[in-house]
């Protein structure tokens, strides 16, 4: 396996922090979207850039500063970081897009402020995705929490200051008071915090201790949205929809999904876990969260709380296929990483592009809006497709594979979590879709004229619905980055 | 020229302390340059014996040509040497971020001001350069005294008041110090710290030694604001005048962790009290007991500088918790803080300061909307606080890592526990003053396009500094494995696990 | 019985600087008047300042004053025993000197305080500050 030295992993974190200035100091709104799309663009094409290579077996590593020996600033491009790496750079160019729309469409104020703490948090995304050991991870963790409180609070009222407070207190708090001591505690114990092929924690703790310390990262990672440790996801939702799109479904969550990943692979490893039994203990908190969320779900009238509680229970669909400790598991949970983030972040455009044309939020108040808006609407249905796990959409392929890795892993009861959670998604998916389009004229709350939001509003969620379509088809570049992860 | 800058870092500002003094009669604006000329030769005095160090090991001089015990020496090794850049760029840095405070708010005492200030660095800089336990009495004097000074220079109805407690307080400690090394002197009959140390060791089971070790240690502690001796402390550092409090508040207690520090290493050897007292349990509890306490006492708080001077008082626990940890983690960490707390400490205060320059008060409430209102200044309050909790890549980061680490090693999980839970209740602090001064009432936004209209900055001469400490609190976290390595393991002595 | 009061009478000057040390600590804290408070840290530094200078004694010794003429000072060694300790009195010099020094600054202090609020007790002030 070879080792590429090279600047590209930190380059492609810098574009966005470099943009920054440029972002905040633009004049006219025109010329500082042009340098939001411009830094998009050129991160997107430098992660690109290093794809032929990692997908050939290589893997780009850069040091930055040398702290201690094992824990450095170090960059690190494998297969696992480039499949996170290119579903958040190649969003952000979507989302981008999708926020001049509707921050336009509503006449947001704070727009520079927006955009600027926008790149920011992509940054600390990449970041994340390209560390090599888990000080860094650490600490772009918590640049995206910082970066990602203003956008949290954009619009600054009452309710904006509670969310933001209930954000800061479960993301900091578990970061800094569980994630921390067990980063720690992992260095005294190894003398490093390199994430290795085979974990670093093997032959130097006991039982009892290696479980504490799972525990502690597993809800230190707050960001996952493991239950208990999940309300502040909810809360978040009274974020602008971008913000709600971009990082809610697709960079802060799984930022705290991908660490949990890299800290189960490349600290824990799979051998000690498997030799403590800790697989099934993970699998079990993660299959009550996905439950419980499913559940929650499906009492949401506000539309981006059902959205929400719904990723709540995708999410821990990726612990616990990686919990699951079998390969085709593994894989599954991995590539749902890239698969919903597609899918969820369709809803959540839809959801946005509602509220900009009608000024809806509530799902009894979307009765025959299928006829106002039917372009929104089908791309809701694609959306709500690859979330639940049917074809022709690519969010199929993750279940197929999470199903296949609890036979794998003798897991029955996580296939009953399964199959039953799947069944719940539809049930909270599948009305809203069909109250959309089948309904009587009497009930229907809209007129039959066409008026969807604006065009920066509906080219993306089309795009990102096509794009789902698309991994169906053509799954083939995360499976290979996925088994090539596993692999490792 | 080279080999005197341990004596020219103490001499020249004190006589140009009192060439200022006399100039303040003749002509006042003469005052303000000489002052900066004066600490800018002791920065300049003080990097070159740290790099002299680094060369070629520990530097001595002999005041007077006499030779030590006689004689007093002055001994630079890279423990003080660390401490004397720190002191003698804090002290300049804040000189020339306070001027156009002090002319604003009292300019017909500029000169005594001046006068003051350059004494205090004076004391300071003596403190940690000293050889000689008595020496390092009188310096400690002269800094204390000027201190006293600098704060009752404040608001009339409060500042006189604290200061007089801050007297009745401060002389106790320093008067327990100089009975401590009383006792050593009957003892040992020296006065020079290297001759004390090695003429202990055949004593260390005496009761004089153990008295002079208690004596000397509850004096510093109390002149460090160690809880539950600090009750001098939140009422002098916050009803002093912002360019005084923004030179103590860094800088003072700091140096007396120092002077514990050097107690510790060079006078009472670690065998002593590490190996031959049993202590250090107890006091890491007693850190912890500060840490925890400091922390709630600053919740309770409704003036951001009173918070302020609270969570010195934690950082002292920290401080004063990792010395006594006995590895070299926990020493090492102890020593990163002392530089990491000086830097976070100047940046708060001097935001502080930028902010009482524009604002009438400091309560909490006054300090709504200021990231419109001040934003430079807000972000550099920012950064200073993410120090404070501890997030990377600030330096405060780095000193908690080592700090935590040793008590893993050491297996002092209170310890770890009580730093945790003061990140945590530091995160509630600043996140409230920072949401005070983020959301407003949305009728006054709606209006503002650009915001740029309310803008009420202070002046540049205060942004550039407050800009420049806020971006070494960053360049001092991603160098701390350099500064660890180089400045403060090969300081560290045998003793220590 | 016997031993205890040998040790009182043998270290007689340990047990006066400890009791003038009390005494100013006493008047430091539960006087209420600023100038009494001032008083008692005075003695408390007195105290110290007394111990010091009381542990240069020898018995049988004079005072450190060499008498010989100037020029041949030096050449033969003095015995030691014949004076008592003059390093603790200068010490103490500065020390005293310390002490004035820190007397006036609190003296400045109280008159501060004094024209300020026009009493010299402290729960009166502190009166007064909580009314604001």
């Amino acid at each position: 396996m070879e080792v590429v030295h090279s600047i590209r992993p930190l380059l492609a974190v810098l574009v966005s922090l470099c943009a920054v200035p440029l972002i905040a100091s633009s004049r006219k709104a025109n010329i500082r979207e042009m340098w939001t799309f411009a830094a998009a663009i050129v991160k997107f094409l430098i992660v690109v850039s290093m794809l032929p290579a990692v997908l050939r077996g290589s893997q780009f590593s850069y040091t930055l500063f040398e702290f201690l020996p094992g824990a450095s600033i170090e960059f690190k491009v494998d297969a696992l970081g480039m499949l996170f790496a290119l579903v958040a750079s190649s969003l952000w160019i979507i989302t981008s897009a999708y926020s001049v729309g509707y921050m336009r469409g509503l006449n947001e104020h704070g727009q520079s402020r927006y955009f600027c703490f926008f790149a920011l948090a992509l940054s600390a995304t990449i970041g994340v995705a390209f560390s090599a050991n888990l000080l860094t991870l650490y600490l772009f963790y918590e640049m995206l929490s910082l970066a990602t409180y203003p956008l949290v609070t954009h619009h600054q009222d009452q309710e904006a200051r509670q969310s933001g407070r209930k954000y800061l207190t479960y993301i900091l708090g578990t970061s800094i008071g569980l994630v921390l001591p067990a980063m720690l505690i992992v260095y005294h114990l190894s003398g490093s915090l390199e994430f290795s092929a085979h974990g670093l924690l093997a032959g130097t703790s006991s039982k009892g201790l290696t479980t504490l310390l799972l525990l502690m990262f597993l809800f230190g990672f707050a960001k996952a949205a493991v239950m208990p440790f999940h309300a502040w996801l909810p809360a978040a939702m009274v974020a602008p929809t971008p913000v709600s799109a971009l990082l809610h479904a697709v960079a802060v969550v799984k930022v705290g999904v991908f660490s949990i990943v890299r800290v189960l692979t490349g600290i824990f490893g799979v051998e000690i876990l498997s030799s403590f039994h800790l697989g099934t203990v993970v699998c079990y908190i993660a299959a009550f969260t996905i439950l419980v969320g499913s559940l929650i779900a499906l009492s949401q009238d506000e539309l981006k709380r059902r959205l929400a509680f719904s990723t709540i229970s995708q999410l821990s669909y990726i612990v616990l296929g990686v919990a699951l400790l079998s390969p085709k598991g593994m894989e599954g949970g991995i590539v749902h990483i890239a698969m919903h983030a597609f899918g969820k972040i369709t809803l959540f455009f839809c959801a946005g592009a509602i509220f900009v044309g009608t000024g809806k939020k509530y799902i009894s108040e979307l009765v025959g809006i299928g006829r106002r808006m039917p372009i929104t609407m089908a791309a809701f249905f694609v959306g709500a497709l690859s979330v639940i796990g049917l074809p022709p959409t690519g969010g199929f392929f993750s279940k197929w594979y999470l199903v296949l890795g609890t036979l794998q892993a003798n897991q029955w009861p996580m296939l009953v979590v399964l199959l039953l959670s799947s069944l719940l998604n539809a049930a909270y998916f599948l009305p809203i879709v069909y109250r959309a389009f089948f309904c009587t004229d009497a009930e229907a709350l809209f007129e039959n004229k066409v008026q969807e939001g604006p065009f920066w509003c509906v080219a993306p969620l089309v795009l990102t619905a096509v794009l789902s379509l698309f991994l169906f088809f053509y799954p083939d570049i995360f499976f290979r980055l996925t088994e090539m992860a596993i692999g490792m | 020229m080279s080999q005197h800058y341990p004596v020219l870092l103490v001499t020249v500002p004190l006589l140009s302390a009192f060439i200022i003094s006399g100039l303040s009669w003749v002509k006042k604006s003469l005052c303000y340059p000489l002052a900066l000329l004066a600490l800018g030769t002791s920065v300049f005095c003080a990097i070159g014996l740290l790099l002299r160090v680094l060369d070629a090991g520990a530097v001595e001089y002999h005041l007077g040509g006499w030779v030590p015990p006689w004689g007093i020496a002055y001994r630079v090794d890279l423990l003080n040497g660390l401490v004397l850049v720190v002191v003698s760029s804090v002290a300049f840095v804040n000189l020339f971020a306070t001027h156009k405070t002090v002319q604003k708010d009292f300019p017909e005492k500029m000169g005594i001001f001046y006068t003051l200030y350059v004494l205090f660095a004076t004391g300071l800089m003596g403190i940690t350069v000293t050889g000689d336990v008595f020496n390092l009495y009188v310096l400690l004097e002269i800094a204390s005294l000027t201190a006293y000074a600098l704060i009752a220079l404040g608001k009339p109805d409060r500042a006189p008041l604290a200061s007089l407690n801050y007297v009745f307080i401060g002389t106790i400690g320093a008067c327990f110090y100089l009975l401590g090394i009383g006792y050593l002197y009957i003892m040992t009959g020296s006065l020079n710290m290297a001759d004390i140390a090695s003429l202990l060791p055949p004593i260390y089971h005496s009761k004089a030694v153990l008295v002079a070790f208690i004596f000397c240690m509850v004096g510093v502690l109390i002149k460090m604001g160690f809880f539950p001796l600090h009750v001098w402390l939140p009422n002098a550092y916050s009803c002093a005048p912002e360019p005084s409090s923004s030179l103590i508040a860094p800088l003072m207690t700091k140096v007396m962790v120092y002077v514990m520090i050097r107690l510790i290493f060079s006078v009472f050897l670690p065998d002593f009290s590490f190996h031959v007292l049993h202590i250090d349990h107890a006091l890491v509890w007693l850190a912890c007991l500060a840490i925890i306490m400091g922390s709630l006492l600053a919740l309770a708080q409704k003036n951001i500088k009173r918070t302020l001077t609270y969570i010195i008082v934690s950082e002292i626990g920290y401080m004063v918790g990792g010395v006594w940890l006995g590895n070299r983690l926990g020493m090492s960490g102890a020593i990163l803080h002392i530089l990491n707390d000086a830097i976070m400490t100047l940046c708060l205060f001097l935001a502080v300061g930028n902010i009482a320059y524009r604002l009438k008060g400091l309560e909490l409430q006054d300090l709504k909307g200021l990231f419109r209102k001040m934003p430079v200044t807000m972000a550099g309050f920012v950064a200073g606080g993410l120090s404070v909790i501890g997030i990377p890549p600030t330096c405060g980061f780095f000193s908690k890592w080592y700090l935590i680490s040793g008590a893993i090693q050491a297996g002092q999980y209170g310890f770890m526990a009580a730093l945790l839970f003061s990140s945590l209740v530091n995160v509630v602090l600043f996140f409230r003053i920072i949401e005070i001064a983020y959301f407003e009432p949305m009728e006054s936004l709606h209006g503002a396009a650009s915001g740029h209209g309310i803008r009420q900055e202070a002046p540049l001469s205060m942004l550039v500094p407050l800009l420049f400490v806020a971006i070494s609190l960053v360049v001092v976290g991603i160098y701390s494995g350099t500064i660890v390595n180089h400045l403060i393991i090969p300081v560290l002595p045998k003793g220590i696990g | 019985m016997e031993a205890l009061i040998h040790q009182i009478v043998a270290k007689y000057n340990y047990w006066l600087y400890i009791i003038l040390m009390m005494i100013g600590l006493y008047a430091m804290i539960a006087k209420n008047n600023l100038i009494k408070k001032l008083v008692g840290m005075n003695i408390f530094q007195t105290a110290i300042i007394l111990f010091y200078v009381s542990i240069g004694v020898k018995k049988g010794a004079t005072i450190p004053i060499l008498e010989e003429h100037g020029a041949g000072m030096g050449e033969h060694a003095v015995r030691v025993a014949d004076y008592i300790n003059p390093l603790p009195h200068v010490l103490m010099l500065t020390a005293i000197v310390v002490s004035v020094s820190t007397f006036g600054v609190a003296l400045a202090l109280a008159v501060k305080i004094y024209q300020q609020y026009k009493t010299l007790e402290e729960d009166e002030i502190l009166m007064r500050l909580r009314e604001k």
